[in-house]
């Protein structure tokens, strides 16, 4: 790929998910250089984990490599993986990035052969499980990962699995000497893409996740359904591998709560209803899914998809917010609570039971650049005291991906604007 | 025309306004999102001992269901676990919220009058403002007699032998029975409580007028 030099025209992109990607090819596409930084070793983020997007079920393999397609054959990209921005100083249309790059241990030889995974011993958590498996400590990030070559996991540095890696690799492509650097990275402006990560669902104490292995994360859940998952697609209650059946879904798991998540994640109800098909795809027999409520809001066009879920037999709905959580002599969770149709006190088992859990944005608590203008939940407002920082995808809001992609466009017009006016001053 | 009429007049079809107005946190109703956390998170069992759970009663105070609130017994029900509070993800002080709506139930009058928890804190505060000090003897001989001199014999035959337990252990004196113990200025905590009451009842009186 070809190393521009960045400049203060260059728009820096700051994560690689479906957000950032779509930011950094939009404005490539106008013919400004761009510097995306990744702070995992592929591209994807969070989309690429999850099993199928709504409302149309399809695989997330297929928008994200339309993307990467894209990505290919633009030069004017220029990728940073295991990267990132510790620091950003300057103002708009003059910012200088400080960019942190972790070794990766494999250079651009890697051919993503595999010899170096089948050669190593030592197994790691596998984050894009959401650890919910391990794999090796030389290993491709996910199936589509990009860039295609593998990682060698820092733990095994310096111990004989490392040079059993190396010299199991025909090409040359290991190198056990990269270290950890940090450049400093010009640009005018800066789209912040940094997307979002899963309420703690520990923190949810009465819904005991963390104590009872049947309790998991709406992401863990996709990550239960994907082929490439830590089960191979089959949806296995984690206590004892059996085939969970009659899985609860609770919405609302952090979301909508002073105690926790003040905003609603507008997501969280739609995974639950594509997930309810998940149940009925694996299980079409004796499949059986109910989601707890408080109110379902599947926003605008989405409507159709709730109602032909709610006229699925195998889904029940019921109103109410579940209060709390136990386990019986079965590894069962139940839930307990109130119908609010009605006021009668339920305490149901169910085989598993999925949270779904609220989106918190990456950016909050974290201070870099600083001077960032977010609010009360910790999405980046799109604030003139901002300069030309601008937030795009989760970062700004709790958008879905196909929300995100415009809110990424759009950010990535802004930054245009900017440098264009950069350009416009110097010529 | 009494009080409840006057207000019942005052607040016609708004009888959520009215509980945001008179009810002490009754400003907070509004914010319930009838999620049903509070009622599934109440130690008490609500089906058989009381009729409606905090959101329902949240909810039929929108519904302007005035009389079947504030007759209710539920709100008397309330055990003071705060585990609603504790939980609730609008931070509604569901537990002052159901305290306040009693006490508005029966400074109207309208407060089931034999309920158990309204009939002890009546007699609570009268047995301990009286001399300072709380005369657990006629304390349980009030609550043993609250349904009538046969129940209170039984109740009363039915404690006999934690009562005479008490006694031996020196915990309970019968000499109680003839006017008790009091404390150092029984006048002056009268004095005091009368001003109280005073001070209370012009407040209240401002605040269903106004």
């Amino acid at each position: 790929m070809t190393e521009h030099v960045a400049t203060n025209e260059t728009i820096l992109v700051v994560g690689g998910g479906i957000s950032g990607m779509t930011a950094a090819l939009e404005a490539a596409e106008t013919g400004k250089n761009v510097v995306l930084v990744e702070k995992n070793p592929a591209l994807g983020g969070r989309t690429s984990q999850l099993y199928r997007y709504f409302p149309k079920l399809c695989h997330p393999t297929c928008g994200l490599e339309i993307n990467l397609r894209r990505l290919k054959g633009n030069p004017r990209i220029r990728v940073l993986t295991l990267a990132e921005v510790t620091g950003i100083e300057g103002s708009t249309g003059n910012y200088t990035a400080s960019i942190k790059i972790k070794p990766r241990y494999v250079n651009e030889n890697c051919t993503a052969c595999g010899d170096c995974g089948r050669a190593v011993d030592t197994m790691v958590d596998d984050p894009f499980n959401y650890n919910l498996g391990q794999h090796k400590a030389a290993y491709l990030p996910n199936a589509m990962a990009y860039p295609q070559r593998f990682v060698l996991d820092p733990a095994i540095i310096g111990t004989p699995d490392a040079d059993r890696a190396k010299a199991a690799c025909k090409y040359g492509a290991i190198d056990l000497d990269m270290k950890e650097e940090t450049i400093q990275v010009k640009a005018g402006a800066v789209v912040w893409a940094t997307g979002w990560q899963p309420y703690d669902a520990k923190k949810i104490q009465p819904y005991g996740y963390g104590r009872f292995k049947n309790v998991i994360t709406s992401v863990e859940f996709e990550r239960l359904a994907d082929i490439h998952g830590p089960t191979g697609g089959k949806i296995l209650r984690p206590s004892d591998g059996k085939e969970a059946k009659n899985i609860a879904f609770i919405q609302c798991a952090g979301s909508r709560d002073e105690n926790h998540l003040r905003h609603c994640s507008r997501i969280c109800c739609m995974a639950s209803l594509k997930q309810t098909h998940y149940v009925r795809e694996k299980y079409p027999e004796d499949g059986k899914s109910t989601i707890y409520y408080i109110d379902i809001r599947a926003i605008d066009r989405f409507e159709d998809f709730y109602q032909k879920v709610q006229a699925d037999a195998s889904v029940s709905f019921i109103k109410s917010k579940v209060a709390k959580i136990t386990e019986d002599e079965h590894g069962n969770a139940v839930c307990h609570g109130v119908d609010t149709e009605g006021y009668k006190r339920y305490m149901t088992p169910h085989d598993l039971v999925v949270l779904a859990v609220g989106m918190e944005p990456s950016v909050k608590g974290i201070n870099i650049p600083g001077h960032i203008v977010a609010d009360s939940s910790g999405f980046i407002e799109a604030d003139p005291a901002n300069g030309a920082v601008f937030g795009a995808g989760c970062a700004s809001n709790a958008l879905d991906v196909n929300r995100a992609v415009q809110s990424a466009t759009a950010a990535a017009l802004r930054a245009i604007q900017v440098v264009n006016k950069v350009a416009k001053a110097e010529a | 025309m009494s009080a409840n009429t006057a207000v019942a007049e005052k607040y016609r079809n708004n009888f959520l306004k009215e509980i945001e107005e008179q009810v002490e946190m009754g400003d907070w109703v509004k914010m319930c999102m009838q999620c049903g956390v509070c009622s599934g998170s109440c130690p008490t069992n609500f089906q058989s001992a009381w009729e409606h759970p905090p959101q329902e009663l949240f909810m039929m105070i929108r519904a302007g269901k005035r009389e079947e609130v504030l007759t209710s017994s539920s709100m008397w029900n309330c055990t003071s676990c705060y585990n609603c509070i504790v939980r609730c993800p609008r931070k509604l002080p569901i537990t002052h919220i159901m305290h306040g709506i009693a006490e508005y139930a029966h400074r109207l009058g309208m407060a089931p009058k034999m309920q158990a928890t309204r009939f002890f804190s009546g007699l609570f505060w009268k047995n301990a403002t009286k001399t300072g000090r709380v005369n657990e003897l006629k304390l349980s001989m009030g609550l043993y007699f609250k349904d009538g001199f046969v129940q209170g014999i039984k109740n009363g035959m039915a404690m006999q032998a934690v009562a005479l337990g008490l006694v031996k252990a020196g915990r309970l004196n019968v000499m109680e029975l003839l006017g008790g113990h009091k404390c150092k200025d029984q006048k002056g905590i009268q004095a005091m409580l009368a001003k109280a009451y005073e001070i209370e009842r012009t407040r209240k009186t401002a605040k269903l007028a106004g």
